[in-house]
Formats: C-alpha cells, sequence, structure tokens
C-alpha cells in the first residue's frame, strides 16, 4: 500500500524509469537493431503477428526497447499502430498467389506442384551447437554467398501452385459453405461483434497470443473438443499486397511484400452433415504451429459443441496479448478502495453472524 | 520515445480526430440511453489495458486545451497510476491541471467520487475494469445483452439474495449495482457503497469508460439512480461512523485505514486526498488569520 | 377452471436441424427421424398434443425419440422449427407462444411454467444455495421482499423433506435425489399451472426414484398443477400418467388412456415397450 499512500508518485515513476535504463544496459555490448531484425526473424514475425502491424524494423526497436518482452513489444507497436492513419485499405489477397518457400500436405502424397519442406526446425535435433559460441562471421558470410548460389541455379520456373483443397473442392467432397462477399467488419475500428462473423473469428485469432491459440487448439484435438484434423496444405511464402491506384480507375499499385503462413486443415464432418469441414488458419510470418492452431480454433468455433473451444465468447475474448497482459497486471495497482469495502462487508458478517450464535 | 513534449510527434491529445469523433458519438449515445452500455471501437493506448484506458480514450475525447484536469486513483491524486496517466495526457495535450475538485472541468477517477459535490459545469469520467453487472450470473456478452434487452435482472437479485442468505447481508462489497432511470441495471464501477448515492439526481455528467472490454456508459445530470436492495433490507453504505481524518479531522467522509507502524494503532485518512489538502490549507489560513492581529 | 379447455395445446410443432431435402420432406417416417440422403434430424415432427388441467400426461419413447427435445421447445430452451403452441392462460390462448418475442416468453416461464430436467445441472445453480436456487423462481415472479422468500423457500424445501438447516448449503453437496427435490421446490415455487418434467428419476436408486415420484403426485394432488412427464420407463408413465403419447422418431406413433395403451396396445413399437415391462 505504501507506495500510493506516500506522496511523491511522479518522483517513484521518474526512478522506475531511470532503472529500467538501467537494466537495459546492462553488460557493455550494444543490440544492434539490424541484427536484431535479421537474425531473430521469428520473434520479429511473432511480435508483428499478435501486434497486428508489418513493420520488422518497428518490431526491431520495439524488443530492444523492453528487453526482449514479447508481450511489451507488442503493446509497443499496437500503440504505435493507433497513432497512424489509415490511408488506404489494401485489394483483397488471395493465398493461392503466393510465393512459395516451403508446402506440405499431410493428406495426401502427391500435389500438384509437389511438396516443398522449405526451412522448418520440425527435423532437427534439438542439440545445442556449442559451435555457435565463436562463430566466425566471415566464414558465415562465404558459406552463404555459396549457398545462395547453388540453390538458384535449382529454383523452379514457377514458385506458385494451386491450393490442395481446391481438388477435393471440385469433387463436391467438401462442405459447402455460402460464400460471403459482405464487407468484412474491421477489429480494430468496432468492438467484436457477437456472435462474431468469420471476417471477425479470424481477425481475432490471426492477432491472438500465440501461446493462447496453442493451448487452446492443443486442448480442441486432445479431447476437450471435437476435431480430428489432418493438414491439408500448409504453406509458407509471401504475397504481393496492393491498392487501388486513387488516380488511375482499375489500376493497382504494388506497396510491398508481407510473408505469411497459411493452413487449410481438413476437421472431419460435422453432426447432420457429409462434407469435411474445414478449418483456416492465416498469420504473418514464419509461424506453422499458430497457424496450424487457428485453423482448428476457426472449424471448433463454428461446431455447436460443449467443448471450450466451441464457445465463442470464451475463445475470441481471452487471447489478446495486450488485454490479457493488461488485466493481470493492473492487480498490481491499489484497490483499497475496494478492499476497505469488502472488508467492512466481513466485519458486518462477522457481526451478524455472532448475533446469530448468540441467539 | 517520450521526449519533453510529445504535442510535437503526437496529435492532440494523442489519438487522431476520426477516433475522437467517433467516441464523442459513443458519449452522445450513452447519454441518450442512460445506464446503457455502447460498445465502441476501443484504441490501443500506450497505456496498459486494464489500467484505465477506457476512461483516458474519454477524457482525450472531450479534453480542449483550454480545459483544467484532475486525475485520482483510489481518491488520490499522487497514486503512481494517477500520475502516470496525468502525464500522458499533459503531455500530449498540455493542459493544467490541479488536485481542487473545484477548480477542474474534467476528473478522471478510479474507484472514488470527490467529496465535495460537482457542478453541472464538470464531468467525472470514472475507470471501469467490468462493465457488466450482470457478468457474474453469464460470462456470455450475447446472453446478457438479451437479458438487459430483456430487462431480465432476477439473476443478479439471485446473488444479492444468495448474499443476504450465506454472508448475512446483500451489501458486501464495491460495484454494488444500481438501476438508472428505471430502466437499466449498472455497474457504477468499483467505488465504495458510500460513493453510490452520489450518482442519484447529480449535477454533474458522470461518463464510464471500459477500455478492454470496450464499452461507454453514461448518467446524465438529474437521472434517478437506485441502489439495488430489497424492501425489507434497505441500502446501506460501509460503515464510516466514529471514525475521524487524522490529518485534517473530517467526520463523514470515506477514510482509508491505516496502522501505525509503531504503535500498532489503527488511523484513518481521508481517502479524497485532494479534498483533505483542502481543508489543511483552510485551517491554516484560519490559524494565520486568527494569529494577524496579535503579531501586528 | 374450465376443465374442457386444455390449459396448454400443441399444433404440429416441428423440430428440425438441418434444411431438409425432397426425399426426406415426403417421408414422414424415415427411421430414427434421420434422412438417409441430406442427414437432417427431425427431432419433432409434427406433434400434436392437449394438456388439460390438473392431469398429468405422459410422453414414452427410446433414447432420441424427440420426447424431451419436445419438452425443450414448449420450455423455450431451443428454438421449434415450426408449428403452433397455446395458453389459455395467456391471451386467452390466443398467442402462438413458441413465436412469442424474448420478453413475452420470459413472463410465461416465470409465471406460467417450470421445469425439472434430468440433469440438475441444467435447472439449477450448483455455486448458489439451495434457498436461493428455490428464491430465483419467486424472484423471476417478481418478489424483491428477501424475509418472505426466506420463509416461503424453507417451506417449500422443508416439503421436499430437506432440512431447513441445509437451506445455506450448495445443491452441489447433496445427493442426486436431493438434487431432484430442490429442482422440484423450485419449478413449483409459485405455483405454475404447468410443469414438466424430464426423465427426473433417471439414474436414481430405485428407492429413491420412488420416493421423488410420490413427492410429485402428491404436489400434483395437492396444486392441481397440470403435467407433462417424459420417460423412457414405462413403469414410471404406468405409475404418474393419466394419458400417454408413444413417440418413436420423432413422431407420436399412439395416444391414450394410460391403462387402454398398457392393456391394449396398437403400434407395434409400443407393444414391445409394453411386453418388455410385463
Amino acid at each position: 500500500m505504501g507506495y500510493v499512500a506516500v506522496t511523491g508518485g511522479q518522483e517513484a515513476i521518474d526512478a522506475s524509469i531511470e532503472l529500467l535504463r538501467d537494466y537495459r544496459s546492462r553488460g557493455d555490448v550494444p543490440v544492434d537493431l539490424t541484427a536484431l531484425r535479421d537474425r531473430m526473424g521469428l520473434l520479429i514475425d511473432r511480435i508483428m503477428s499478435e501486434a497486428g502491424l508489418y513493420a520488422p524494423d518497428y518490431a526491431a526497436l520495439a524488443l530492444k526497447q523492453c528487453e526482449g518482452s514479447p508481450e511489451e513489444a507488442v503493446f509497443l507497436l499496437r500503440a504505435y499502430r493507433s497513432t497512424l492513419q489509415r490511408n488506404y485499405t489494401s485489394c483483397t489477397v488471395d493465398g493461392s498467389q503466393m510465393h512459395l518457400r516451403r508446402r506440405i500436405s499431410s493428406a495426401f502424397k502427391d500435389i500438384p506442384g509437389g511438396q516443398q519442406l522449405g526451412a522448418t526446425y520440425d527435423y532437427v535435433h534439438r542439440l545445442l551447437d556449442f559451435s555457435l559460441e565463436q562463430e566466425n562471421e566471415e566464414e558465415v558470410q562465404s558459406w552463404k554467398e555459396q549457398f545462395r548460389a547453388e540453390t538458384e541455379e535449382t529454383q523452379a520456373l514457377s514458385d506458385q501452385a494451386p491450393r490442395v483443397l481446391d481438388l477435393l473442392r471440385q469433387e463436391g467432397l467438401l462442405e459447402q459453405v455460402e460464400e460471403d462477399t459482405s464487407e468484412p467488419c474491421d477489429i480494430t475500428m468496432e468492438k467484436l461483434p457477437l456472435p462474431a462473423p468469420r471476417s471477425a473469428i479470424l481477425q481475432t485469432l490471426t492477432r491472438a497470443d500465440t501461446g493462447f491459440v496453442s493451448g487452446l487448439a492443443y486442448s480442441d484435438i486432445r479431447g476437450f473438443g471435437m476435431s480430428h484434423p489432418t493438414i491439408g496444405e500448409l504453406r509458407y511464402g509471401w504475397l504481393d499486397i496492393e491498392v487501388d491506384s486513387p488516380v488511375e480507375e482499375g489500376e493497382r499499385i504494388y506497396v510491398g511484400a508481407v510473408d505469411i503462413t497459411e493452413v487449410e486443415g481438413l476437421m472431419g464432418s460435422r453432426p447432420g452433415s457429409s462434407g469435411i469441414g474445414v478449418g483456416y488458419g492465416c498469420v504473418m510470418g514464419r509461424n506453422d504451429t499458430k497457424a496450424i492452431a487457428m485453423a482448428v480454433l476457426d472449424h471448433a468455433l463454428t461446431l455447436k459443441d460443449t467443448g471450450p473451444t466451441s464457445d465463442m465468447e470464451f475463445v475470441l475474448l481471452h487471447g489478446d496479448c495486450l488485454e490479457m497482459n493488461g488485466f493481470i497486471s493492473h492487480l498490481k495497482l491499489p484497490h483499497y478502495v475496494t478492499f476497505q469495502s469488502k472488508l467492512d462487508g466481513l466485519r458486518n458478517q462477522k457481526r451478524s453472524m455472532g448475533h446469530d450464535e448468540e441467539k | 520515445m517520450m521526449r519533453k513534449n510529445d504535442r510535437e510527434d503526437y496529435n492532440f491529445a494523442f489519438l487522431d480526430e476520426g477516433s475522437k469523433r467517433e467516441i464523442r458519438r459513443s458519449i452522445l449515445h450513452a447519454i441518450g440511453i442512460p445506464g446503457y452500455q455502447v460498445p465502441f471501437g476501443s484504441r490501443e493506448l500506450p497505456i496498459g489495458r486494464g489500467w484505465g484506458t477506457g476512461g483516458i480514450q474519454l477524457t482525450m475525447s472531450i479534453i480542449g486545451p483550454e480545459d483544467t484536469l484532475k486525475v485520482i486513483d483510489q481518491g488520490n491524486d499522487d497514486s503512481v497510476n494517477a500520475v502516470s496517466i496525468k502525464r500522458l495526457i499533459c503531455h500530449t495535450t498540455g493542459v493544467e491541471t490541479t488536485t481542487d475538485t473545484q477548480k477542474a472541468d474534467i476528473i478522471q477517477s478510479r474507484h472514488r467520487i470527490p467529496e465535495e459535490p460537482l457542478r453541472e459545469d464538470q464531468v467525472l469520467v470514472l475507470q471501469v475494469p467490468q462493465p457488466e453487472p450482470l457478468r457474474r450470473v453469464d460470462p456470455h456478452e450475447e446472453v446478457t445483452r438479451q437479458l438487459h434487452a430483456d430487462g431480465e435482472y432476477t439473476g443478479i437479485w439471485v446473488n444479492l439474495f444468495e448474499a443476504l442468505l450465506t454472508r448475512g447481508s446483500p451489501f458486501l462489497g464495491a460495484s454494488h449495482p444500481v438501476l438508472v432511470d428505471g430502466r437499466y441495471v449498472m455497474s457504477p464501477s468499483p467505488i465504495p457503497r458510500y460513493d453510490n448515492p452520489k450518482l442519484h439526481q447529480a449535477q454533474c455528467l458522470y461518463l464510464f469508460g471500459a477500455g478492454r472490454e470496450k464499452k461507454i456508459y453514461a448518467v446524465p445530470p438529474h437521472t434517478d439512480v437506485v441502489s439495488l436492495a430489497f424492501e425489507d433490507h434497505p441500502f446501506r453504505q460501509e460503515d464510516m461512523s466514529g471514525r475521524k481524518c487524522r490529518l485534517c479531522g473530517a467526520e463523514n467522509v470515506y477514510f482509508d485505514e491505516l496502522v501505525d507502524e509503531k504503535t500498532g494503532e489503527t488511523y484513518y485518512q481521508c481517502s479524497d486526498t485532494g479534498y483533505c489538502q483542502k481543508r489543511r490549507q483552510q485551517q491554516e489560513q484560519a490559524e494565520c488569520q486568527g494569529k494577524g492581529p496579535n503579531h501586528g | 377452471m374450465d376443465n374442457r379447455t386444455p390449459v396448454l395445446e400443441g399444433n404440429h410443432i416441428t423440430v428440425r436441424f438441418g434444411e431438409g431435402c425432397d426425399y426426406c420432406r415426403s417421408h414422414p417416417e424415415i427411421e430414427r427421424g434421420r434422412c438417409p440422403k441430406c442427414h437432417t434430424i427431425w427431432a419433432v415432427r409434427d406433434v400434436s398434443f392437449q394438456l388439460f388441467p390438473g392431469e398429468i400426461l405422459g410422453i414414452v419413447g427410446e433414447s432420441g425419440s424427440g420426447k424431451s427435445t419436445l419438452l425443450r421447445a414448449l420450455y423455450f430452451d431451443r428454438p421449434a422449427t415450426s408449428g403452433e403452441a397455446h395458453i389459455s392462460l395467456y391471451h386467452q390462448g390466443k398467442t402462438n407462444i413458441l413465436q412469442a418475442s424474448s420478453q413475452q416468453k420470459r413472463y410465461l416461464r416465470n409465471h406460467l411454467m417450470g421445469m425439472v430436467y434430468q440433469n440438475p445441472m441444467l435447472g439449477l445453480r450448483m455455486g448458489l444455495s439451495s434457498g436461493a436456487n428455490v428464491a430465483e423462481k419467486l424472484i423471476a415472479a417478481g418478489n424483491r421482499n428477501a424475509g418472505e422468500m426466506i420463509g416461503r423457500s424453507q417451506q417449500l424445501l422443508r416439503h421436499v423433506e430437506i432440512p431447513v438447516e441445509r437451506m445455506k448449503e450448495a445443491p452441489a453437496v447433496f445427493s442426486g435425489g436431493m438434487q431432484q427435490r430442490v429442482q422440484i421446490s423450485k419449478a413449483t415455487a409459485n405455483n405454475p399451472p404447468i410443469l414438466f418434467l424430464d426423465e427426473v428419476t433417471t439414474g436414481l436408486d430405485l428407492s429413491v426414484q420412488a420416493k421423488v415420484l410420490d413427492l410429485i403426485r402428491s404436489i400434483q394432488k395437492e396444486l392441481g398443477i397440470a403435467m407433462m412427464v417424459v420417460s423412457h420407463d414405462l413403469a414410471v408413465i404406468r405409475m404418474m400418467a393419466d394419458r400417454t403419447m408413444v413417440m418413436l422418431g420423432g413422431r407420436v406413433v399412439e395416444e391414450g388412456l394410460t391403462d387402454q395403451i398398457l392393456e391394449d396396445p396398437i403400434h407395434e413399437y409400443t407393444q414391445t415397450l409394453v411386453s418388455s415391462l410385463l
């Protein structure tokens, strides 16, 4: 209680900020932003995904600023994001136009366009590599040059491929879903409508905390839900982003590219339907697990099951990085007015119960 | 990141004008339907969700450069969170602040309503962690929204009945629910029950903001606000009788309860620090004036 | 009350999961109510009935026959796809309650109906005391006098042989039979003219079953509440019901006086049921 009852909150905050600066400057090796951005790519991806802002440089800056705390970094990007004016809305992006770097299917061995393992830790033995303690940057660079030269020669003619699920769709094996051409809701501009339309569900899940999404999806497939997913297709690559030209009607202007992981999961058929249900996952950057987990939850939310993952409000309202961390950390604020009120209630209760006993 | 003056880096009051206008529209909506929770597109702020972002967005949206601001947390002007909020608003607006309730145009508060009655030209902005009084009845927004629409408040009365039956009183803590304008049951935010009556037929406008839950609601001036109570158990505030502020001698206010480290004795202090300070200043002045002639 | 006018009347009530197809729309007798072509489930199909004041109407059928779904539709727990239902005490029976507004439905549930579920979790708030559970029905009907409600709850719980000192305990700590008795006192707290009972003794020991059924009958005699009793167990129906409907695959296949159905079952399915009872 002391830190509020005592006057001097302003000084306390100032001192705390100074101390943070001291913590941040431990040791004598500065954090290089470029190195953070380029060599902590998966962390940068995760932060951009949860922040809903594709900005690798700012993500690196945020990480540097907060001693590498992912939730603080997400927080910084989100706060920054809400000061930015929206100038354009990008044209709808089609996942089948992705420039592929990785593409796998656990449902089919042969897929049109072929499987492409790409970069993954899945088959790496997780042994600490002590040689990295003394990494020689010159050697790294010369190895990289050679590697890049070799791989360029073997690159395929087209880096795009049709979706695996289109085959099943053409055969009529997938659950029929009505096409929804309504304007998607924007969860950053309005309160999540409930029950949430699919557009809002997907936006919420893709921005959700990675650990939260994975844990919930795990609970679903482990037995608290109904899904038995097979990964129809998981693809990672980059997508070109374009906006409608403000000058020339019908013209589009290329504004950049974003790295995306996209998953279409085959989830089994629901009661009262014969087709296979599909769950969709799509996250910024390279993050297989989150994309798969998102696909599981996307589908689970359409089921009228009693499991926690079918409870739309349970899933959608508790996974936002800022909301969960903000609310938990607010418990550190003083609550002594409310506690005083509670105390009054307790004393009163004790008094009235004691009175009962006397009787 | 914060430089000396953030007004050059950010828009006046941080949020862009479009966002502020949108929030003002929601405020008007809330004033139009007293006690009704208006959903709004809550923006992310540099302050944590759950740390008063609803209140800050309200304040940011209504504040003008000529306004004087007071921010309190638990009645205290100098609590760390009040200071932090005040700092953000001042940095991005340049407005003057005060600890004197009567001098403020906008007062943002967490968990308290000031002791001094507010006037018609003042706005009290309350920070709300959980705007839904029915959340303990059902965890689902879809359900509670329907309950409000139907005016079905059985669940909340059952909870009060349960408290009475098993714990001896339906009045057990802060955020005791109120019925606003005979229509909507509303959470007054976690103010002590001591402050509930101040909402009834008040001169000022009360605005409530829940940033994380993305809701705004209001009690306009001169509105009926009745704390829920059974016919045979009238509403009861926290018992503050027999207590006296150790600093200013005030009675009949809401007190913080403190323990003297040396003697182990319990003593009391005004929860509203601005009020306490003002009383002490007045006492000092009176003393000086009283002594004045003697010195002369 | 005029005993010739049904207190509750249902006409052509259907509850369907799925859109249906040409095949199942034209074949009312599809097996188990499930369409082999489009997988639509016809949980309740074209059911009509009348419930007269003070009588007990039994509904018997196997699991999945639609009997509980019918009750749930009448109590507004789930929407009926089509059909009508009327309560004589509400708008002189002129309003189709299945199409009533959400507010009207709440009024009907709070004032004119009671429900006892097979699973007490559905009918009771397990975290609240038994006293508050019973009082909920009184609060819902508009009572705001706590002392009066405490008195009435005590009286009701005593009536179902729950000791008054256990009134502050949550039903979660009670036995299954006690939970059902709390549910019964809650459902009847404000003397509703209509009470629904859904497999209320299923899962209870035989001796406890008998006690609960006796209790229901004594309340019925005392208050004259009209009841619809759903059970898969013909023995329960025989003990309770004045008249009985037999449901199969969502449809009513036979109905009449309970004695008559037991002595002279016409439908093949009823015959199997009755022979298994003997």
